[in-house]
């Protein structure tokens, strides 16, 4: 069995003159979260849909678990679970019904499949409404059905288009947890797609960031944001003042300083010691009641990219 | 690939039957009602010895089966559950027979069931103390021809439903095949020449009903096959999607 779950190579993919995805190649290693972030329109769902070998590539080639996904799909579709663009829900029929059709489709055996979508309607908070039709919930529960769906036969690599969407963050913190434990407790990949930075921060082992079908980067976040952001400081306090922000200008290791939400943030050229910055804040005024040392945020990498692609 | 089709099966009668709520059972019994107590009732004996009753057992499927299987392929396009169920393990072939059979149960389910029914309405209502029934051989040409006609439709149904946008359109084009279906033999002949009109009714007269049954069987299950046949070259998961 390979270490990776997926691998394209040079995958391309248009519609008429529209490059949706145009020559990606990509490794992801087995039992991680992979987060795939592009604003929209960038190729993510057209990429699941290569993956799961419901689109044809119009180049290149793709290996689910192992499997090549135009000339073994069915290998690739019964190992995997999917909740894509929208929830896919049947809206006439009940919740456990629901669930009850995909553990079937699975050939999910009867006494394990109750079990199973009990213990997964209660996990997410539905097992008491799981009479009701669908079709009367709202957007966040039918996407907690939807999730619960992907996961109930226990697919080695779940792909999931925008899993927290319409989550109340509780919810949502409540799913990012699930998701990081089903990776770590039974090995399963998950390739998610999210606008979330900071949720793709939180919880992806690796991250790729799409844009007009081309992949831009791709890596851990911390990676990312290492070698897209330079070292900053971030300093709380009072009196930052016009003076004493142009004396912090003036150094030569500080790139810009600028104040946010009563917050001053300094961006800096290199790795450098700070007690020379604060003394200068604190002669010319300033009352330093906080440091912090950082790097830009996955959300100002995403951005950045984005520019310089641009 | 019984399994899955059965699977597929199960979800389709649970669709039809939670339709509106639980209004798919109340249309259910409405139907049963009508084809079944009401049209016998009226029709009294001759709902049982007439020859008639066979075309009438032969065009009900067909009006039934119309009347959910617009919603098969295009009813889950619109609803956005087509893609998902596409990304699951079932096969091309499991799908497709599963809303064919769907649709085929469905219809001829019904159209039993009435029979059954206008059996028993009949008896009740003019048997005084005997028991009527269709000769043997006609019930057998009624349970087969309304079996392939059920059959029929549901795979004429999946082909529109398959390449229509919308379940409405899909529903228009059945109706207008089973609107066709109904007049264009009840008008055509009537445009034929009297002369014509005459000959068509002495050869009608002498036909040999058993063999003329079994040639609509023929017919119809060749029509099934190549309509079939035509669905299942027309399912493809990426066209589907992108449809």
């Amino acid at each position: 069995m390979t270490d990776v779950a997926i691998r394209t190579e040079n995958l391309t993919r248009h519609f008429g003159a529209v490059r949706a995805v145009d020559g990606l190649s990509l490794a992801v290693p087995r039992g991680i979260v992979f987060g795939f972030l592009g604003p929209n329109g960038s190729g993510k769902t057209t990429t699941i849909r290569l993956l799961l070998g419901l689109l044809e590539p119009t180049g290149g080639r793709a290996f689910v678990l192992g499997y090549d996904t135009q000339t073994q799909a069915n290998e690739i579709r019964q190992r995997s679970g999917a909740l894509l663009e929208h929830s896919g829900l049947y809206e006439r029929l009940s919740a456990e019904d629901n669930l009850e059709l995909y553990g079937r489709i699975w050939h999910i055996p009867k006494a394990e499949r109750q079990a199973r979508i009990r213990e997964l309607l209660t996990h997410v908070g539905l097992w008491e409404r799981r009479k009701e039709s669908v079709g009367q919930w709202s957007r966040g529960m039918k996407q907690k059905l939807a999730v619960a769906r992907a996961l109930l036969h226990r697919p080695s690599l779940v792909f999931l288009d925008e899993p927290t969407a319409g989550l109340d963050p509780v919810a949502a913190a409540a799913l990012r947890d699930d998701l990081a434990s089903l990776a770590a407790r039974e090995g399963a990949t998950i390739f998610l797609t999210t606008h979330n930075l900071a949720e793709a921060e939180r919880l992806c082992g690796q991250v790729g960031v799409i844009r007009q079908g081309k992949l831009l980067a791709v890596g851990h976040p911390d990676e990312l944001r290492a070698r897209s952001g330079a070292p900053r400081a971030e300093i709380v306090g009072r009196g930052f003042s016009r003076e004493a922000l142009a004396l912090l200008r003036a150094r030569p290791e500080v790139a810009a300083a600028e104040v946010h939400n009563g917050r001053l943030v300094v961006d800096l050229r290199q790795e450098t010691n700070l007690a020379p910055l604060i003394s200068l804040l604190v002669g010319a005024g300033a009352a330093v009641e906080e440091v912090r040392k950082g790097r830009a945020s996955l959300e100002e990498v995403f951005l950045t990219l984005m520019e310089e692609e641009k | 690939m019984i399994a899955d089709i059965g699977v597929v099966l199960w979800k389709e009668a649970k669709e039809i039957m939670r339709y509106g709520g639980n209004r798919g059972w109340l249309s259910l019994l409405i139907l049963i009602a009508v084809y079944g107590i009401f049209i016998p009732w009226q029709m009294g004996r001759a709902w049982i010895e007439e020859p008639l009753a066979l075309l009438f057992w032969a065009w009900v499927p067909l009006f039934l089966v119309s009347t959910v299987i617009a919603d098969s392929f295009a009813g889950e396009r619109e609803r956005h559950t087509l893609e998902t169920l596409l990304a699951t393990r079932l096969s091309d072939q499991a799908i497709l027979l599963g809303k064919v059979g769907a649709g085929v149960a469905y219809g001829w389910t019904l159209t039993v069931v009435s029979m059954a029914a206008g059996v028993i309405t009949v008896n009740l209502a003019f048997g005084q103390g005997r028991f009527l029934f269709y000769p043997l051989g006609a019930a057998a040409a009624m349970l087969g021809t309304s079996l392939l006609a059920a059959g029929l439709m549901a795979s004429a149904g999946v082909l529109v439903s398959l390449r229509a946008a919308t379940v409405r359109q899909a529903a228009q084009s059945l109706s207008l095949a089973v609107m066709l279906l109904l007049f264009v033999p009840i008008f055509g002949v009537q445009a034929l020449p009297p002369e014509w009109q005459a000959r068509l009714m002495t050869a009608v007269s002498h036909l040999n009903t058993a063999r003329a049954f079994l040639l609509a069987m023929v017919t119809l299950a060749l029509l099934n096959l190549a309509l079939l046949t035509a669905a299942k070259a027309r399912f493809r998961r990426a066209r589907l999607i992108l449809d």
